[in-house]
C-alpha cells in the first residue's frame, strides 16, 4: 500500500476521540499513554518544526522583516501579499516558467518511468533483475554529479549529444546549431533530459504495480483476442492507475519545488532570458539573498496554498481514473 | 496429427526466442542511451584540459604528438606527400608552403611542403590523463568534504532511526486518542512542500540562537523522526504477528523492553533499508546546507562543494567531471551491494500488495 491509498484505510478505522478516551478502562488508557510516549519524538518535532513555524511563517508574510535589520521589523499588514500578488511581475513570470516546464518534464518523465517499467516486466526480457538494477542506478548519482555531467554532454560543441547528431548531416554545432542550454525553447526540453537520471524511484514503484495485475485478467483478455495495446489500455493502465496517481501527485509537488538544475548551472540569474527563473528560485532570492524574510515567508505561503489547492484537485480528479480494486463504486 | 503439432509447437518456440531477442535487444539498446552521459563523463575525466574543450578532438583521451628537434618542441602532422602520408614535425609556418622535419627519418632535413597547413591534422596518440583525479582530489579538498559529509549521516542516521522507529511502532500497536488524524497529519507532511516551514526556521536558528555556518540546525531537527522513515517502519512493524509481543507481555516485558528486544530485531531488514535510504538522503541533501553553511566553506559537504568547485573551475571540465565521479562512488558502491533490500524498501513505501 503506498502512502496515499493508506491514508483510505486509516479513515475506516474506529476513531478514539479525546471524548471517548476518558471513558476508556484503565488498560485502554495505559494504552493509549505508551502510544502517544511512543509518538512523542515525532509530535514535539511536528509541532516544534512544522506547525509552529507554519504559524510564525504566516504571522512573517505579514510584516516588513529584513535579517539584516530585524529591529526594524513591523507589520505591515497585506502589503506583502498584494505586492506578491499584483505588483511583483516575479512571481506570475515564476509561476509561468513552472507550469511551462511542468508541461513539458512531467509527461516525458512520467511516461518514460512507466514503459520503462512495462518493458522491465515483460515476459521476453532476458536478465531482468540486471536490467532493473542498472536502469535504477543512476537514481543514486549525487545529483549535482548527475547535472554537471549531463550539462557538459549537452554542451553545443564538445558535447556528445550534438556531435552525435552532426554524424547525420544536421548542424548541431554552433551558434546557429542546438544550443541546448542557452536556447530558450530547448532549455526545458534540457532540464527534462537531465531530470532523467532520476526516474529510478517511480520506474520501481511502476513495476512493482504492474506486478502485482492478476495474470488472470491477461489470460482471460488473450482469450477474447485483445492485442498488447488493449491490454495496456484497458487492463494495465486502470490496474495500476493508484500508482500512476501516486508518482503524480509526487512529481506535480516536486516540480514546484525545482531548484537545484537551474541553480547549480546558472546560480539561478535565470539564463536564458529568464526561462530558468522558476518559482523556487525567485523564492530563493527573496528569502536569502535579500533576506526579505516577510516577503519570502508570503512566497512560501503561496506556494503551500498552490500545492494543497493541486493536491486536492488531483485527488477530487482521482475519484473518476484511479480504480482501488475491492471498492465499489 | 503428431506431426501437425510438433510443427506447431516449434513455430511457437521460434516465435518466442524472437520476441526475446527483440525485446532484449530493445532493452540493451535503451540501457546504453540511458547510461551514455555516464561513459562520456568517464571519458572526458581522463582527457587533457586542451583536447576536452575542443569540440573536433577525438572521441577517446588522446594527446598531440610533438617532435624535438634542435632544443625546440614543434607540433606533428599527417602531411600527405608522393610516397603516402608521413609523420612530419611543422618547423616553419607559411600560407603557401611550410617546412617540416619527417619524424621517421630527420636525416633528410628541412623538406618544404607546398599547401595550406592548416588543412593538415595532426598526428595524436592514446593517452590517458590519471593525473586529473588526483588533482580534482586535492583541489576541492575532498577528505574534507567526505569528512563533513559522512559527520553529518552518521549522526542524523543514528537518530532518525532511533526515533523513527519508536514513532513507527507507536503508531503500528498503540490505540490513542486522534490517532487516524495524527497519521493524515504525518502522511500529509511527506507530501506537501516544507518550505512555508523554511523562513521562521532560519530565523529562528541563525538569528537567534547564532547557528549560521554549523551543522547544528540541519542535524537537530533530525533527531525528531521523519514522516517518510515513519511510514515504512510502521508498514513494515504491522507484518509482525502480535503473538510475539503477547509471549514477551505474558513474561513480564513492558512494552518499551517488547520494543527494543522483540522488535526491533524482527524488523532488521526495514531498518537497513530506511538507513541506506537516509544514508543516500544525506550524501545528496543541497538545499539546507547551501543556506545554513553559508559563509563558512570549511563546512560544506560534497554536494554544495561540488557546485562552488564547478563555479570555480569552469575552463577545466575535465576537472569537474573527475569530482563528479569522485563523489558518485561511494553511493553507487553501496547501491550495489545492497540493492535487493534497497529495492524492497523502495517498493514497501511506494505499494505494496
Amino acid at each position: 500500500m503506498d502512502a496515499l491509498s493508506e491514508i483510505r484505510n486509516v479513515r475506516s478505522e474506529p476513531r478514539v476521540g479525546l471524548r471517548e478516551w476518558f471513558k476508556l478502562s484503565p488498560a485502554r488508557q495505559r494504552e493509549a499513554r505508551w502510544g502517544l510516549l511512543f509518538i512523542s519524538p515525532w509530535l514535539i518535532g511536528f509541532l516544534l518544526f512544522y506547525l509552529v513555524p507554519m504559524i510564525a511563517s504566516f504571522i512573517f508574510s505579514l510584516m516588513d522583516f529584513t535579517l539584516s535589520a530585524p529591529e526594524d521589523a513591523r507589520f505591515n499588514g497585506l502589503d506583502n501579499w498584494r505586492r506578491m500578488l499584483f505588483e511583483d511581475p516575479n512571481t506570475w513570470q515564476s509561476l509561468g516558467v513552472t507550469l511551462k516546464f511542468a508541461l513539458v518534464s512531467l509527461p516525458i518523465g512520467m511516461g518514460s518511468a512507466f514503459l520503462l517499467a512495462v518493458l522491465l516486466n515483460s515476459k521476453f526480457l532476458v536478465g531482468r533483475s540486471f536490467f532493473r538494477t542498472l536502469f535504477y542506478a543512476p537514481s543514486l548519482i549525487p545529483g549535482i554529479a548527475s547535472i554537471l555531467i549531463w550539462a557538459q554532454v549537452l554542451n553545443n560543441s564538445t558535447g556528445w549529444v550534438n556531435r552525435f547528431i552532426e554524424l547525420f548531416g544536421i548542424t548541431a554545432i554552433g551558434p546557429s546549431g542546438l544550443r541546448w542550454l542557452d536556447d530558450p525553447n530547448l532549455i526545458y526540453i534540457a532540464y527534462t533530459f537531465i531530470g532523467l537520471w532520476g526516474i529510478g524511484n517511480a520506474m520501481l514503484i511502476n513495476l512493482a504495480g504492474l506486478q502485482g495485475v492478476p495474470t488472470e485478467l491477461y489470460e482471460a483478455a488473450e482469450i477474447d483476442g485483445a492485442g498488447w495495446w488493449s491490454r495496456l489500455r484497458r487492463i494495465t493502465i486502470p490496474m495500476v492507475s493508484p500508482v500512476i496517481f501516486y508518482n503524480l501527485i509526487l512529481s506535480v509537488v516536486g516540480l514546484l519545488q525545482y531548484f537545484i538544475t537551474p541553480f547549480v548551472l546558472n546560480q539561478g540569474n535565470g539564463y536564458p532570458e529568464g526561462a530558468t527563473r522558476f518559482y523556487m528560485i525567485n523564492f530563493y532570492k527573496q528569502a536569502f539573498n535579500f533576506q526579505n524574510m516577510g516577503y519570502g515567508a508570503a512566497l512560501a505561503w503561496l506556494m503551500f496554498i498552490i500545492a494543497l489547492v493541486i493536491t486536492i484537485a488531483l485527488f477530487i480528479s482521482g475519484r473518476y481514473w484511479v480504480y482501488y480494486a475491492g471498492e465499489q463504486k | 496429427m503428431a506431426a501437425l503439432t510438433t510443427d506447431l509447437h516449434i513455430a511457437k518456440q521460434r516465435r518466442r526466442l524472437l520476441n526475446q531477442a527483440a525485446i532484449t535487444f530493445l532493452a540493451l539498446f535503451l540501457l546504453s542511451v540511458f547510461l551514455m552521459p555516464l561513459g562520456y563523463g568517464l571519458v572526458t575525466s581522463l582527457k587533457s584540459q586542451s583536447q576536452a574543450s575542443d569540440a573536433r578532438a577525438p572521441i577517446l583521451p588522446t594527446a598531440v604528438v610533438t617532435y624535438t628537434y634542435e632544443g625546440e618542441t614543434y607540433d606533428v602532422f599527417e602531411v600527405p606527400y608522393e610516397g603516402g602520408v608521413g609523420k612530419w614535425a611543422l618547423i616553419r609556418r607559411g600560407r603557401a608552403n611550410s617546412d617540416f622535419i619527417d619524424t621517421e627519418n630527420p636525416e633528410a632535413g628541412l623538406i618544404t611542403w607546398e599547401g595550406n597547413w592548416r588543412a593538415l591534422n595532426q598526428v595524436r596518440e592514446p593517452s590517458v590523463e590519471w593525473s586529473n583525479y588526483p588533482r580534482a582530489w586535492e583541489q576541492i579538498n575532498f577528505p574534507r568534504l567526505l569528512g563533513n559529509t559522512l559527520m553529518y549521516a552518521g549522526i542524523t542516521l543514528a537518530g532518525t532511526l532511533v526515533a523513527s522507529s519508536m514513532v513507527a511502532y507507536g503508531f503500528a500497536r498503540f490505540r490513542f486518542p486522534f490517532k487516524n488524524l495524527l497519521f493524515i497529519i504525518l502522511v500529509s507532511t511527506i507530501i506537501l512542500p516544507p518550505q512555508a516551514t523554511l523562513i521562521p526556521t532560519y530565523a529562528f536558528f541563525v538569528t537567534t540562537l547564532g547557528w549560521g555556518g554549523t551543522w547544528l540546525p540541519l542535524i537537530v531537527p533530525q533527531m525528531f523522526g521523519n514522516a517518510y522513515n515513519v511510514f515504512l517502519l510502521r508498514q513494515y512493524f504491522m507484518t509482525i504477528p502480535r503473538e510475539i509481543e503477547e509471549a514477551a507481555t505474558v513474561d513480564g516485558a513492558g512494552p518499551f523492553r517488547i520494543f527494543i528486544s522483540v522488535i526491533l530485531p524482527q524488523a532488521a531488514p526495514a531498518l537497513t533499508a530506511v538507513a541506506l535510504f537516509h544514508f543516500f538522503f544525506a550524501w545528496n541533501d543541497f538545499f539546507g546546507p547551501l543556506i545554513y553553511l553559508a559563509g563558512n566553506r570549511s563546512a560544506n559537504p560534497i554536494t554544495v562543494g561540488l557546485t562552488e568547485f564547478n563555479g570555480l573551475y569552469n575552463t577545466e571540465p575535465q576537472l569537474i567531471l573527475a569530482a563528479s565521479v569522485i563523489s558518485m562512488v561511494l553511493p553507487l558502491a553501496i547501491f550495489f551491494m545492497a540493492q535487493r533490500v534497497f529495492i524492497q524498501g523502495i517498493v514497501v513505501t511506494g505499494v505494496d500488495k
